[in-house]
């Protein structure tokens, strides 16, 4: 028999309701109030970082990659391929892709750049991870919980700064001879195959009331090479530091928002 | 019955079969563990808290901790037992007393095979003792 006319406009239009009920309601009734969202950084700490290049040189550049390495157990692989980085060097077209212009300064060409994770006020790498192993903190560090890392990596497909890195084995089975007495550091944990790491703003010496690793190991030497505060209080060093040089941030058209500033 | 001797000769030794491992461990039963303390954790008296209560629920302070201190950030333990403050670290707190870890934690977690994945990332203390084994 089916339905006649009547029935059948009844049931399209309850249908209708009930699809507006659902996800494109909320889209036109709120934009994007279903969209993950990130909690704006609270008043006081926002942790950041300032590298000045004019201070800096590849000797004490490998000085802070040695000393932040040590400090957390990184190993050295050997191999390119499965590299573990939490501070590292690059060239400016590496770093800064779409700045780089045919008549650079012959400095500015051939030096290489101090790397590490940016800290984003709008981390893509927190977004994507499914088990929030990685999140943010209240103070702006992007920390990694290694107890709840599967090792899925889609933080790394996030990232566009190539901060993270995967154990594609056991950390403690690198090449001896590449790392003499690792773990060096007996009261950091090393990190297991399979999960990722990267730099965390060296959350556990900022607990104590230290300075990052390489902040002190490049102060050590040329005092104001990096500069690390609170870019939320606007009487710090570092905000301080911002007003008076011009700094660059990696790939900020992203939206990503980095913490961790260039002077060059 | 059809082929009964067949059957109860069967069954006799299917019997056997699945009672075999009780008699071949009949009276091999192995020994309660003795996990040894360190003379430093003899000295200390008493851990973080009550030893009963350590040891049904160590495991459960540890994965607190973890939590405690990589997601919130709160990285003291005020003990309400001693009355002390101390550092929330399996590998800096913890293993500063109990350093013999072959002796102490392998020992239960040996006869309760248990395999806790901590030392996997967490580094334990070099022991110093002659005859000391790596449980793996």
């Amino acid at each position: 028999m089916g339905v006649n006319r009547r029935e059948f406009l009844k049931i399209a239009g309850l249908s209708t309701l009930v699809g507006l009920g659902g996800k494109t309601a909320f889209e036109l009734l709120a934009p994007g109030a279903l969209e993950a969202r990130e909690a704006p950084l609270p008043e006081g700490k926002a942790w950041g970082m300032v590298v000045n290049m004019h201070k800096m040189d590849e000797a004490l550049m490998d000085k802070c990659i040695e000393a932040c390495h040590r400090f957390h157990n990184v190993p050295n692989i050997g191999n390119p391929k499965e590299e573990v980085k939490w501070l590292w060097k690059d060239t400016y077209p590496h770093a800064f892709p779409g700045r780089e212009n045919e008549y650079q300064t012959e400095k500015i060409e051939k030096m290489n750049f101090l790397l590490l994770c940016n800290h984003c006020t709008n981390p893509p790498c927190v977004r994507v991870c499914p088990t929030k192993a990685t999140f943010k903190r209240e103070d702006g560090i992007v920390v990694m919980d290694m107890h709840r890392c599967i090792g899925c990596r889609f933080c790394m497909a996030a990232c566009p700064y190539g901060s993270r890195s995967f154990n594609w084995g056991d950390p403690r089975k690198a090449p001896e001879a590449l790392n003499p007495g690792f773990p060096a550091n007996p009261e950091y944990p090393t990190r297991s195959m399979g999960v990722v790491e990267k730099c965390n703003f060296c959350a556990e010496r900022l607990a104590k009331g230290q300075l990052p690793a390489c902040v002190e190991a490049a102060n050590e030497e040329a005092e104001g090479a990096m500069v690390f505060g609170d870019l939320g209080d606007p009487e710090s060093e570092i905000r301080e530091v911002l007003r008076e040089h011009y700094t660059i941030r990696r790939k900020p058209e992203l939206g990503t928002g980095p913490n961790v500033f260039y002077v060059i | 019955m059809y082929d009964g001797g067949k059957i109860i000769t069967g069954l006799v030794i299917g019997l056997a079969i699945l009672l075999f491992p009780f008699f071949y461990t009949a009276g091999k039963a192995a020994k309660a563990p003795e996990p040894e303390l360190t003379p430093k954790a003899k000295e200390a008296k008493t851990c973080i808290e009550p030893t009963k209560y350590m040891r049904a629920e160590h495991m459960k302070v540890l994965d607190q901790w973890r939590d405690e201190v990589v997601r919130v950030g709160e990285r003291y333990y005020k003990s309400a037992h001693t009355g002390e403050t101390y550092y929330k670290s399996l590998q800096v707190t913890c293993m500063d007393c109990h350093s013999n870890k072959s002796k102490f934690c392998d020992k239960c977690h040996d006869y309760a095979s248990v395999d806790p994945f901590c030392w996997d990332c967490h580094i334990e203390p070099k022991e110093s003792n002659e005859g000391t084994k790596e449980s793996d």
